[in-house]
């Protein structure tokens, strides 16, 4: 490379898009009576899920080690079962060996979580505050469920289908199937096949995620293979994650610890559960949903640019 | 034996898939926010340059390919191997048809090239961009005719043939860009 890397990444006209952006957002939800809160950054505990990976910090002196967090889900949680109300926040996270065009280490999301909502009543607003930032945006937005997506885009029912199926279409991207589980072969097939087409003119959600994909969401009361999990898709980009918040502390457990049993499968580092989340899921935490949603793809979009490091100022590559 | 993980992943890498050298041509990483995440590339066959589309698990490992591409002199052909040199250390190498394949036809003694090495055994080798070359056979010129635009096939010394303008007489000496096979100029010698 022979730029200069002491540059930022993204241009100082973007960084102004960028910093006008989020000031809509803090707009959006000062609307809206939404709390601005500010979380740790850093915690004892960390996420089990399987798939994210946790940065360790350690602190000098402090023998124990800290997680850098992925999501500042379980703080935020944790204000809400407190009496908190309706929250938001705009922090860095951070993730493992995310690294590419789309991808970044350390990113910025914006969270937030809605009382009383659903995940139906918390896409409306996802949309909502999306074509405020991209107002190219189509009015209203589509809706489909996994099944559905799976169905039109891949010709299959990813509930229905025999694994062996799964295997032969992922064959057909030169992706070896073995060692891949039955999760991780519909993860590759919606890559590939499904979210690519997804969120075209106007905004795109999927809902009615298996319940194996959805550790921190409800189970759908009609269909219990399904959890209240969604996401919001863009020009076949993920946007946004949500959820219709699990509320019951022992179920929560079971699942930490479920996914803890396939992170020691799978010779990852079994990792410590949030022992002070679950305490605020047994006090109470009030019937809400929430979402994250990754703002720095958002900016992307709205600067017209394809990749994540023109808009971050400075990206993995020049820290 | 080398080997490279994924987040190692760039264009131009080398790689043995199948038992065959590839080259990196395109990788993306792809995750969905809660999904296993890949990468996602399209590479390129070295023996063939057939392009295939290939996904890994991200995380995983790929045997290493020995390949450099090095500066080499072209030395001469015997008819069945191709032979050159490398110039700092004289060191010789000997090319089969399959490496030089339809790129033989552009080869002139002492020409530099691109040999790419596979575990020191010439896998592929590119001509200069541009060769001059003299024509050795080619329809009589048009005196006077520079501009025309019209043209004909003739035959260079090296056995390629390729487009000439009108002009263009035997013995002459003309510049080809060996990548589209297009004439170039002529060379006044």
């Amino acid at each position: 490379m022979t730029e200069n890397l002491w540059q930022p990444s993204a241009s100082i006209e973007v960084l102004k898009l960028r910093a006008a952006l989020l000031q809509q957002v803090r707009d959006f939800f000062a609307a809206r009576a939404v709390l601005e809160v500010e979380t740790p950054l850093a915690s004892r505990a960390a996420i089990t899920e399987p798939n994210l990976d946790s940065a360790e910090v350690r602190l000098p002196g402090i023998a124990t080690p800290f997680y850098l967090h992925t999501s500042p889900e379980f703080f935020m949680k944790r204000l809400l079962a407190a009496g908190s109300g309706d929250i938001w926040q705009a922090c860095k996270v951070f993730r493992g060996a995310e690294h590419g065009r789309l991808h970044n280490p350390e990113f910025t999301m914006i969270e937030w979580y809605r009382l009383g909502f659903d995940h139906h009543a918390l896409m409306d607003e996802v949309a909502a505050l999306l074509r405020t930032l991209l107002p190219e945006l189509e009015e209203g937005d589509e809706r489909l469920s996994y099944a559905e997506a799976f169905r039109r885009y891949a010709g299959l029912d990813p509930f229905e289908a025999e694994t062996a199926e799964l295997a032969a279409l992922v064959q057909g991207f030169g992706l070896d199937p073995a060692g891949l589980d039955r999760d991780a072969l519909l993860d590759a097939i919606a890559s590939h096949k499904v979210y690519p087409q997804l969120g075209h003119g106007r905004v795109a959600f999927v809902h009615a995620f298996p319940a194996s994909q959805a550790a921190l969401a409800r189970l759908d009361d009609d269909d219990p293979r399904c959890a209240r999990r969604f996401e919001a898709f863009v020009a076949g980009m993920e946007l946004a994650n949500g959820f219709h918040e699990l509320l019951d502390a022992q179920e929560q457990r079971r699942r930490f610890m479920l996914e803890n049993e396939r992170r020691r499968e799978r010779g990852l580092p079994v990792m410590p559960v949030d022992e002070h989340l679950l305490a605020a899921l047994e006090a109470g935490m009030p019937d809400c949903a929430g979402v994250a949603l990754g703002f720095d793809r958002v900016v992307m979009l709205a600067a017209g640019r394809d990749a994540l490091h023109e808009v971050i100022s400075f990206d993995f590559d020049r820290i | 034996m080398a080997s490279y993980n994924t987040s190692e992943f760039r264009a131009g890498l080398k790689i043995i898939l199948d038992g065959d050298p590839y080259t990196i041509v395109e990788n993306e990483f792809v995750k969905p926010g809660k999904g296993q995440a890949f990468n996602r590339t399209r590479v390129r066959n070295l023996k063939t340059g057939r392009v295939i589309e290939k996904t890994f698990k991200s995380g995983d490992s790929v045997e290493a390919a020995d390949v450099v591409d090095t500066d080499m002199q072209y030395l001469y052909t015997d008819g069945e191997m191709w032979h050159f040199m490398v110039p700092d250390t004289f060191e010789q190498y000997a090319a089969d048809a399959a490496a030089v394949g339809d790129n033989a036809k552009w080869l002139k003694e002492q020409d530099m090239c691109v040999v790419t090495l596979w575990n020191g055994v010439p896998l592929d080798i590119a001509p200069p961009n541009h060769v001059t070359l003299k024509v050795v056979e080619t329809d009589p010129g048009l005196r006077g005719d520079t501009s025309s635009g019209g043209s004909k096939p003739a035959k260079l010394e090296t056995g390629a043939v390729v487009k000439v303008p009108l002009f263009i007489n035997e013995g002459e000496v003309i510049k080809v860009d060996t990548r589209t096979g297009e004439y170039i100029s002529r060379v006044k010698e």
